[in-house]
């Protein structure tokens, strides 16, 4: 089917018009257990690409592969034009390849504004010996505090910035690990399930970050469970299993695909739990 | 019982150089574990490498003492590199272990008989402070009041030593507030989160080694020479445990925490010893010997530490939200 997006249909692992992240012949082996067996993924620059796939199919030790978090035991991967294989975790950050985690990492002892603050690159007095002449870093650390100010706003924390990080809520801690994550402005936002844990009033704004982040350019790649959030915002759906990519396409196409719906899904994907309950007890 | 003699004694404690010999290297601790979250059960060897590198660097290089200072500061930064280059990348608990282990073996190189020409073996060494008494300003004479009366060597030794730890507590205070401090408390908190900032995190866990171990080091260096000898006997396992000591009795991640917590476990010390002693000398405690009394202050502050950590963990100074000994 064709599409703005890929190059040609959709397929597992098919080109990409304009692709941000190119990866090849990734595995990663735990012993015996293949947790990872990608051999081709282009992510689209520019759009919203959600991966899902069933629990175990390998899509955070993907993430964590791809950021330098994990080392794989084959593979290469491009981003933007330069090869990241064994490029360690912070300078894979550095690059503007920023991602958040699906058990938050809040940095708990510390208030709310200055895990923000943590979150900008380039502050200079962030090296020790400049960081001993405060008219060298000063002017930045308030052009961080202004825009820190400005992102927990959006995201609805800044009643919070005084307080410390342990003090807040679970939902309000994934909010302020992604508006951490987005104060380096960067060009690829990866998100762990992005959306665990968040209540619903919240994720109706967190979805209008998500795509406010689009429209300035960012590129996003999210892992999510939700498949409301995966058809209203993502453009491109890539989904695993066993480690392997075994579809990819536009949302509406993939969700249709017989084999995503016998792998993930479910028969049931598209009826309420409820009626799925009243179904089975009458089918008995 | 004379109990002026005793409190004279106690708070002449307060500000022995023993005292901010012991608080550098607590101050050198809670930048390793107050702020950066390193387990350094090791502390013992910083302050031992300060003290023979300086002490070496008078006797056997024939350096003044002002460049034997440096000298022994430079070692602690070999030390700390060596100790932290293969270790920083382990888990919490595993440089614990191999810290408490490398000031073992720091301490058994110095005690061998095969070094025994430069390290002076289990003797130690002595003689090296006359160029620093040399340049005691004072004249001779005793000054101060009450039960602060000093001779003018004595004078000239406490005000070295509190000066490093004024010096030392201004600057800490200083890098913790900037930035820099910031990615240090960070890493504390979670490492892979701040990895995933884009902070080198490995090169900021090896400065904070590096910086607590030079202060430690400052601080073995007042601590012998007050004594006038460098003994490798004095830095056992045991030294570690009372930097450890003084520095969850006054607070973790705190500046003043150490300094206060510092002169507050002397005083403890000290009045235990005395009062214990005391008792036992005139006959109302005939359960002990007067030889036990030391062990059974040891007892007491052993207990007093176990108190601290459940019902106070955030010491004196420390903030309950921020830092806790949950290590």
């Amino acid at each position: 089917m064709a599409n703005n997006i890929s190059v040609g249909a959709a397929a597992p692992g098919c080109k990409k018009v304009d692709p941000i992240l190119v990866a090849d012949n990734v595995t990663r082996q735990f012993g015996g257990l293949t947790a990872v067996d990608v051999a081709h993924l282009e992510i689209p620059r520019g759009q919203i690409t959600a991966l899902i796939g069933p629990n175990g199919a390998g899509k955070t030790t993907l993430f964590n592969l791809l950021t330098g978090f994990d080392k794989p035991n084959t593979g290469t991967w491009i981003y933007d034009g330069k090869n990241l294989a064994g490029v360690p975790s912070y300078k894979v950050a550095r690059l503007g390849m920023v991602r958040t985690f699906q058990l938050t990492k809040a940095l708990s002892l510390l208030t709310v504004i200055d895990n923000m603050r943590l979150g900008a690159q380039d502050q200079p007095g962030e090296n020790f010996l400049r960081s001993f002449l405060k008219p060298l870093w000063v002017k930045y650390e308030n052009q961080i505090t202004a825009k820190a100010d400005d992102l927990l706003k959006r995201f609805k924390l800044d009643a919070k910035r005084e307080d410390y990080a342990a003090a807040l809520s679970g939902g309000q801690r994934k909010l302020l690990e992604m508006a951490r994550a987005l104060m380096s402005d960067p060009k690829l936002v990866m998100l762990d399930e992005p959306m665990a844990g968040v209540n619903p009033a919240l994720t109706q704004s967190l979805l209008e970050h998500i795509k406010d982040l689009k429209k300035n350019g960012t590129t996003v790649l999210f892992v999510e469970h939700d498949m409301h959030m995966v058809r209203h915002i993502s453009d491109w759906v890539v989904v695993m299993a066993e480690g392997k990519i075994v579809a990819e396409g536009p949302p509406a196409v993939v969700m249709k695909d017989q084999a995503v719906i016998d792998a993930y899904l479910g028969a049931h994907a598209d009826t309420d739990l409820g009626t799925v309950a009243i179904k089975v007890v009458k089918g008995k | 019982m004379d109990w002026l003699a005793i409190f004279n004694l106690a708070l002449g404690e307060l500000i022995s150089p023993l005292t901010a010999a012991y608080i550098l290297c607590a101050i050198g601790l809670a930048v390793h574990f107050g702020f950066t979250g390193l387990m350094n059960f090791g502390q013992a060897a910083f302050a031992a490498v300060g003290a023979y590198g300086m002490a070496i660097g008078i006797l056997t290089f024939g350096m003044p003492t002002a460049v034997a200072i440096l000298f022994g500061m430079a070692c602690a930064v070999i030390f700390a590199l060596v100790l932290g280059i293969p270790t920083l990348r382990l888990r919490a608990d595993y440089l614990a272990i191999v810290t408490i282990a490398a000031a073992e073996i720091f301490r058994y190189l110095m005690l061998t008989s095969g070094f025994a020409g430069v390290t002076g073996g289990s003797a130690g060494l002595s003689a090296f402070n006359e160029e620093f008494r040399a340049l005691n300003p004072f004249p001779d004479g005793e000054y101060g009041f009450g039960p602060f009366v000093f001779r003018e060597e004595e004078l000239w030794m406490r005000i070295v030593g509190w000066l490093t730890v004024v010096l030392a507590a201004l600057f800490v205070m200083f890098v913790m507030r900037s930035p820099w401090g910031r990615v240090l408390r960070g890493i504390r908190e979670d490492e892979d989160a701040v990895r995933s900032l884009g902070k080198n995190v490995f090169a900021y866990k090896l400065q904070a080694l590096i910086i607590g171990g030079v202060i430690a080091a400052l601080g073995g260096m007042i601590f012998v020479l007050n004594l006038s000898n460098v003994q490798p006997a004095s830095w056992g396992t045991n030294f570690t445990f009372m930097i450890w000591t003084v520095l969850l009795l006054g607070g973790a991640a705190t500046i003043l925490g150490p300094i206060v917590g510092g002169m507050l476990f002397f005083l403890l010390l000290t009045l235990t010893q005395s009062i214990i002693g005391g008792l036992v000398d005139v006959g109302v405690i005939n359960f002990l010997s007067p030889p036990q009394v030391g062990q059974v202050r040891f007892l007491i502050i052993g207990l007093a530490l176990m108190a601290l950590v459940i019902f106070r963990p955030q010491g004196i100074f420390g903030n309950k939200k921020e830092m806790q000994f949950n290590g």
